[in-house]
């Protein structure tokens, strides 16, 4: 089909959050964009209407908006002396499928990353010396700023209208807000959400015990807002069917509510769906990409020139596709060679549950990002000395509303069936809830992605392997911030205490975060990484590269902030700069 | 496709989710959506496609369980949860009915795993491995823990005492009984998973009935504005639940 497909200036592989932000962005620069998304297209009214979006088998246990194993999944083990097996159905994450990705289902959890957090690997080593940082600990400085990030953090937060209370106007710390936050040049767009019960008890006692509760940063509207593209979203009800769901109400952004009422009008924009990219094809020359491997639902493939190549489908295919099309070098374990595969990371999670005498929570209330947290534990917003870790994470409780199979059922816990437990619930579900910590992952020589050796996918080509485990760094860190929550649990008087603490081995049953990060990382140096500050690859100059793929190692926070702040960085540098001088590099080797 | 074809957005709907379960059967067929352009004409969603799910016909029994099997089912939710004073259990709930639905159609089949070899036994943090799909596997589980309690006792489960069913539940919860042919773990780690679905998801798809698991707890349902209750610190939500069929009261006479 040679010749049916005309050049297009830019294609977009994937269309979630950054595949819709690149195509606003570079449409507007007059270019000719071009999308692919191999899922369906997606709407509010079509998909996840208010009459039937509250359906916790249908979204959540029977995975409607989640990526499909049988289509393609990965392989998955702890460490590289173990066999890889498929992970057949989704657990620990849940990749989206389709229009608006993963930032479809997800809670509208808006943070932006430490400014120290940008700096990882030098800020440690200068505060806590070089026994902090393992050599085995390759995490790396990202070379990009948190000062370089700010009007792009800010102009994502606008475009998604979220909801919370700045903690840190230009250096100046503002009551209510988190005052460890690096500094934004505003407000939020709107004010916090309405707070629950247990999200209050929470930052009561927190308070109470010295630390810095405030509300949680939401992409959950606390009114009608419309945004600066003129797309206008609705005030959120609290329905509890947030995380997990598309929303009905118009209520929480994703590219649905924010940018593809004014994308999709536009001449010089089209998006292909049911369409999977197969491969980048290099140019003989191996500095640019001349081309991309298509295949449609009807089975028929073609090679789609394009002049910009940005890819943009979720990290864990955006590292397989580089992998399977020979772009970059894979990176090697044993020597520490290589940049594609490296320094893949993810989050570490536990909780402290508790319940009341007496006190009803109403815990069915709830939205994707309500909720009161503290940043006492993040990052380096403590002193570290003695501890033997680095980083942290959030602490908080986050009311996202409790559906009640996702209540009762734990695969970890097989006891949980009888007339005692049936009568222990009945009595205790309104007066339940649970203080959450997110905490950061290090990267670590031994934790990376590559193509597995056996299993593949429905098209007959490898699956991706993901060998990966918590550290040593990752649990002390992790049990330090649940004793943190306990502490705070224990202050909110409740009857019974439930600490759940992180232990042992990585495991992808039960949902942890759709947080995998890593794989392509951002960097300094070409040697340590795949992409320039800009998304860029250091040596295929037409081909970016958005998402956490870029995150040399993970923060205490949810990336969705991060990642497209990032976008709107890389954005900026390719109408800026990039288009004055096509298919060359942004920064020297 | 035209935007502009309602009734042909309709079969869009509704052959693009057919079409995911067959695909993933067969394994073959690359991508289980419809291929569709999208450009700067027109509004891309189609009218009256929203995708209601359909109810289960609660007066039509089991589609996929056998007699023994369904036997075996109705005495295990009895157990797993009992009826007591505080109201129905998982069997008057509708739960056996419930799981036979679920495995007769696409999560019996595993329509959306990843289900080719080589197989591997793995470790417990790899997850579910079984070549079975989760049909097959309640098949082979259910054949196998009749065979186990006859060879110990002459009684298949369900003619067991209750005290004894839930001894047996117990083993297999904790690993300490195997079973013939199957992971008894993994198996039991699903059957609680279904039970727990079938007491507390919407009562279409033929579980929670009268929204009994929904009413046990004082969950609301599929009630979509609760922003007026907030800030009702420590007060009960005043309302009964509603499902997304609506409730009984509605459309009974």
């Amino acid at each position: 089909m040679a010749g049916a497909h005309p050049k297009v200036d830019v294609l977009i592989i994937g269309f979630g959050w950054t595949g819709a932000i690149m195509a606003q962005e570079l449409t507007d620069a007059g270019l000719n964009v071009l999308a692919v998304e191999r899922g369906d297209w997606m709407d509010t009214a079509t998909d996840f209407s208010t009459s039937f979006a509250q359906d916790e088998l249908r979204y959540y246990w029977r995975k409607e908006l989640f990526q499909k194993p049988a289509h393609e999944t990965l392989t998955i083990r702890n460490t590289a002396s173990q066999t890889a097996l498929p992970m057949r159905s989704l657990g620990s994450f849940l990749p989206g499928v389709g229009v608006g990705g993963a930032g479809l289902h997800w809670n509208g959890q808006v943070w932006r990353f430490l400014p120290t957090d940008f700096t990882a690997r030098s800020h440690n080593l200068e505060r806590y010396g070089k026994a902090t940082v393992p050599d085995d600990m390759t995490i790396q400085d990202w070379g990009v700023t948190y000062a370089e990030l700010e009007p792009h953090y800010d102009k994502f937060e606008y475009l998604c209208g979220v909801s919370g209370k700045a903690g840190n106007l230009s250096g100046a710390i503002q009551a209510g807000g988190d005052p460890f936050e690096g500094p934004r040049s505003r407000e939020y767009p709107n004010p916090p959400l309405d707070m629950p019960y247990a999200p209050m008890l929470f930052a009561q006692a927190a308070a109470s015990l010295g630390h810095h509760p405030f509300p949680h940063p939401a992409a959950n509207m606390s009114r009608a807002y419309t945004n600066p593209l003129g797309v206008q979203l609705g005030p959120c009800t609290y329905c509890g069917y947030c995380e997990k769901y598309g929303c009905g109400n118009y209520a929480k952004s994703s590219a649905q509510t924010t940018i593809l009422p004014v994308l999709m009008r536009k001449p010089n924009f089209t998006l292909k769906t049911g369409c999977e990219a197969l491969k980048l094809n290099l140019a003989p020359d191996g500095k640019t990409v001349s081309s991309v491997s298509l295949i449609d639902a009807d089975g028929q493939t073609w090679d789609q020139p394009a002049d910009l190549v940005i890819l943009s489908a979720y990290i864990l295919h955006n590292v397989r596709l580089l992998l399977l099309s020979g772009v970059g070098k894979p990176y090697d374990p044993n020597t520490g060679q290589g940049v594609i595969g490296k320094n893949y990371a993810y989050q570490i999670t536990s909780s402290v549950g508790f319940t009341f005498e007496d006190k009803i929570l109403n815990p069915f209330i709830g939205a994707g990002a309500l909720g009161m947290m503290m940043n006492d534990f993040n990052g380096d917003n403590f002193d570290h000395t003695g501890l033997g870790f680095i980083g942290g994470g959030y602490i908080g409780v986050l009311q996202t509303g409790a559906r009640p199979i996702e209540t009762f059922y734990n695969p970890s816990d097989l006891t949980t069936w009888g007339g005692d437990w049936k009568k222990k619930v009945a009595r205790d579900y309104l007066k339940t809830f649970s203080v959450a910590t997110h905490g950061a992952v290090m990267s670590h020589k031994g934790n990376y992605l590559d193509l597995d050796p056996t299993y593949r996918d429905v098209f007959g080509r490898p699956l991706m392997r993901m060998t990966f485990d918590y550290t040593d760094n990752e649990h002390k860190m992790s049990d330090y911030l649940t004793d943190r929550a306990l502490e705070v649990a224990k202050a909110m008087n409740p009857r019974d205490i439930t600490p759940h603490y992180r232990k042992g081995s990585w495991d992808v049953v039960p949902y942890q975060t759709t947080h995998n990060t890593g794989g392509a990382i951002m960097g300094t140096d070409p040697k340590s990484s795949a992409l320039n500050k800009y998304l860029q690859m250091w040596d295929v100059a037409n081909l970016f590269v958005m998402g956490a793929t870029a995150f040399p190692q993970n923060a205490g926070y949810n990336p969705t902030g991060t990642v497209a702040a990032l976008a709107y960085h890389a954005a900026d540098a390719i109408k800026s700069q990039y288009l004055k001088a096509p298919g060359q590099p942004l920064m020297q080797a | 496709m035209d935007f502009s074809d309602g009734p042909g957005g309709r079969e869009r709907a509704i052959s693009r989710r057919r079409m995911l379960a067959g695909g993933a059967l067969l394994g073959a067929v690359p991508v289980a959506v419809a291929a569709e352009t999208l450009t700067g004409s027109g509004p891309p969603w189609a009218p009256n496609t929203a995708a209601y799910p359909q109810s289960a016909d609660p007066a039509h029994r089991y589609d996929f369980f056998s007699g023994p099997e369904a036997a075996f089912i109705e005495a295990a939710c009895a157990r797993m949860i009992p009826k007591d004073d505080l109201g129905p259990g998982a069997l008057e709930a509708g739960v056996p009915i419930f799981i036979d639905r679920q495995l007769a159609g696409d999560f019996g089949k595993a329509a959306t795993w990843y289900m080719q070899g080589p197989w591997d036994a793995g470790l417990p943090t790899q997850g579910y491995q079984s070549r079975y799909t989760p049909a097959q596997m309640y098949r082979a589980a259910i054949a196998a823990v009749d065979k186990a309690t006859q060879n110990a006792s002459n009684n298949a489960f369900a003619g067991l005492s209750g005290e004894d069913q839930d001894a047996f539940l117990t083993r297999l919860a904790s690993g300490d009984q195997q079973l013939e042919g199957v992971d008894a773990k993994a198996w039991f780690k699903l059957l609680l998973q279904n039970v727990m679905e079938g007491f507390f998801s919407d009562p279409i798809y033929g579980g929670n009935r009268d929204m009994a698991g929904w009413k046990l707890i004082g969950f609301p349902g599929a009630r979509y504005d609760m922003t007026a209750y907030v800030k009702q610190y420590g007060k009960t939500y005043p309302l009964p639940p509603v499902g997304i069929g609506g409730r009984p009261a509605w459309s009974r006479s």
